[in-house]
């Protein structure tokens, strides 16, 4: 693979996507970097893995990158005496909290990198305990800890003053901290602190057997959950080289887009809200909740959880739901375009929207603003776009983006990609349709997981942006196990640009600019 | 505004109709929106407290405010406050980095106070179980009254959790 002119020895990996893996030197770590940055490719993930296989082996970090022409995951092996990596922080901003991260869960640290201060690690866990280190079993067991102060940034000045809230938040929300520095109502900066519901996720992963952890992949933020399920499964059927059947991959495409609709219809409507339009808060959760129990009905839950299996989906769909399913797009667009007219026209709400919270095309492209968000100021990148798996390369998605960067164009993205979504739906279902449903063949295929080690990757659009699993398979000498699964929320790299987003407004329009932005606490944590 | 007041006549008042084939979510919302009063004799605050969901919880606990079940109508309503609350309402495994803040919350509210524990995760640990990072249920942290298992529990689920607690609140030793 040639980036930048720079020449890469690249391994591809099966999957549905075009994803290559190669190996590096330290030296080549920040050159690859510099060199996708050069020809506008994103940081997707950052994170470290223990390699050691008794006393042999050791560390190593890797890196995802989007490239027009695929991922490209980047690994580079430590030195277990000093496990240390070139700083990335210089060429992607957003790679700052994924190293801390690295820090906390491995003890890697980017050589040079300035902020030290743990990121999920608040000081509760046993002492000097590294949870994905291979000999960290026998630690855990040691005395728990209370939690320890966090050295916030402070703001002097006359007038300045702070207002910490969280990590439990005033309504149904997930915790985090946020230190707001003020002068009057004026937000001059804000701090965030995350890392409040790590739950040890990716520690968890080692211990599941790989055939039962999509339930985990699909508890990683649970309003993702078929995003997540699709990406893992992804990655373990690319690990025993299975084909996904047609009407499968029909079926999870169906699956998405209903997830990325209901996330849509409920943020459109919590937008309103808090822009004291209690209405659309009313409309678009009755529809929210229409959609949801024909959820129930078609596919077994609520939110589809655990309906991506891995080798297909849990169940298939009769010609009966299809007619249900279709009846109900055509609906929902019926109510969503009468209710977007009335947003439009709604003076009130459009001067709550307009040109709050703003991050410009160009801030968004510098810090890596991704996914729905990124899609609003400017940043036209959508995987169902860019590079179609099936069934996508057979639906031409139409992207949606917006450049103003503010409340109102994040609203605007969304209104697009439900009606997108709704389209792509009825060309689904009525593929699934045809002959009465029995045309596709099967929804399920069995998983043979090879005797070897294996790395493997899942690629997914969710519906707040790219969700990445990368997943490290160990079948030697009948071991059988995941060696390490990392998941990635467009989250991390979106959470930053809320920060830059809420400068100079006024603090009651935070709820507001948060929302829009809707960000995964849990997908963060892990 | 022609239009909104089009959309809202249009669309009636959804909490008083019965839900798709089935008449039980309204006699039932109703039942206990008596027995509340019953109880109470005017109404029931709750914090939510996320101590590490996967956030699944909490979409469901959200739906509850929209108009088919349309909670606030039964005299429930969620409050910013602990020192506010009758009852929390917690979800997830509790993770170890929200145990305090959730300690604390327990504490902030004012006595006699109901807990109400929402999910698999809450009631056993779930999928999370225990570990360096995770307590596993919240009552290996704070006192439950009701634990409401499944993942996530419907919305009528978590409404029916809510008023056992209640009632049991009120039959149960101090």
């Amino acid at each position: 693979m040639l980036i930048s002119g720079f020449s890469l020895d690249c391994e591809r990996l099966p999957a549905p996507l075009p994803i290559w893996r190669a190996t590096v030197r330290a030296e080549t770590w920040a050159v690859v970097a510099r060199g996708v940055s050069a020809q506008a490719g994103r940081l997707v993930a950052l994170w470290a893995s223990d390699r050691t296989r008794g006393a042999s082996g050791g560390f190593a970090v890797s890196a995802a990158y989007a490239l027009r022409e695929g991922l490209l995951w980047l690994d580079l092996p430590l030195a277990e005496r000093a496990p240390t990596y070139p700083d990335l922080v210089p060429i992607f901003p957003g790679a700052g909290r994924m190293q801390r991260a690295a820090a906390d869960l491995l003890g890697v640290r980017a050589e040079g990198f300035a902020d030290r201060r743990p990121w999920l690690d608040h000081g509760t866990w046993p002492e000097q305990y590294l949870p994905l280190r291979r000999d960290g079993a026998e630690k855990a067991a040691a005395a728990l800890r209370e939690a320890t102060d966090y050295a916030f940034v402070r703001v002097e000045g006359d007038g300045v003053h702070e207002i910490p809230v969280g990590p439990i938040h005033a309504g149904i929300i997930e915790p985090g901290h946020f230190r707001f520095s003020v002068v009057g109502e004026k937000v001059l900066r804000l701090e965030q602190r995350l890392g409040y519901k790590h739950k040890g996720i990716e520690q968890r992963f080692t211990e599941l057997p790989p055939r039962e952890a999509y339930r985990l992949a699909g508890r990683v933020s649970g309003d993702s959950t078929v995003a997540y399920a699709w990406a893992y499964c992804m990655a373990l059927e690319s690990v025993a080289s299975c084909e996904l059947g047609e009407r499968a991959g029909l079926l999870r495409a169906l699956l998405l887009e209903r997830e990325r609709v209901a996330n849509h219809l409920g943020d459109l409507g919590a937008l309103g809200n808090d822009a004291a339009f209690a209405f659309g808060l009313a409309q678009f959760s009755r529809l929210r909740e229409d959609w949801l129990r024909l959820s129930k009905e078609a596919f077994g839950h609520r939110l589809m959880m655990d309906c991506i299996v891995p080798g297909g989906v849990a169940a298939d769909i009769d010609s009966t739901s299809v007619d249900r399913l279709l009846r109900q797009c055509d609906a929902v667009e019926r109510e969503v375009r009468a209710l977007r007219q009335i947003y439009d026209e709604h003076s009130g709400l459009q001067d709550r929207f307009m040109t709050t919270g703003r991050v410009l095309p160009e801030l968004a492209a510098r810090l890596g603003l991704t996914g729905l968000a990124g899609r609003a100021s400017g940043q036209a990148a959508d995987l169902r776009c860019d590079l179609p798996w099936a069934p996508y390369d057979q639906l031409a998605v139409k992207i949606a983006t917006q450049r103003t960067g503010d409340v109102a164009a994040r609203v605007a993205v969304r209104f697009d990609e439900v009606f997108e979504s709704l389209r792509l739906m009825r060309v689904i279902l009525s593929r699934l349709g045809e002959d009465g449903g029995k045309s596709g063949g099967e929804t399920r295929t069995e998983l043979r997981l090879p005797a070897k080690t294996a790395f493997a990757a899942g690629w997914v659009e969710g519906w707040r942006g790219e969700v990445f699993v990368g997943l490290e398979w160990d079948g030697e000498q009948g071991a059988n196990r995941i060696r390490r699964c990392h998941c990635h929320d467009p989250s991390w790299q979106n959470w930053p640009l809320l920060e830059h987003a809420v400068i100079g407004n006024i603090v009651p329009d935070f709820p507001l600019i948060n929302k829009s932005f809707n960000l995964s606490y849990a997908g963060h944590d892990l | 505004m022609w239009r909104i007041l089009k959309q809202i006549a249009g669309n009636g008042i959804r909490s008083e109709a019965p839900p798709e084939n089935s008449d039980s979510l309204r006699v039932e919302g109703e039942h206990m929106q008596r027995e509340l009063l019953a109880i109470l004799g005017q109404a029931l605050t709750i914090r939510q407290v996320d101590a590490g969901s996967c956030n699944g919880c909490e979409l469901e606990i959200n739906a509850l405010n929209n108009p088919y079940y349309n909670i606030e109508g039964l005299g429930i309503k969620f409050v910013a406050s602990p020192r506010h609350a009758d009852m929390l309402l917690v979800t997830g495994p509790v993770s170890r980095n929200m145990e305090l803040a959730l300690r604390r919350t327990y504490d902030a509210t004012p006595g006699p106070k109901l807990v109400v524990a929402v999910g698999d995760c809450g009631c056993n640990g779930g999928i999370f179980g225990e570990s360096y990072a995770s307590c596993g249920r919240v009552a290996n942290v704070i006192p439950v009254d009701i634990a409401v298992p499944g993942c996530p529990p419907p919305p009528l689920e978590i409404l029916r959790g809510i008023l056992t607690a209640v009632r049991r609140c009120r039959v149960g030793p101090e």
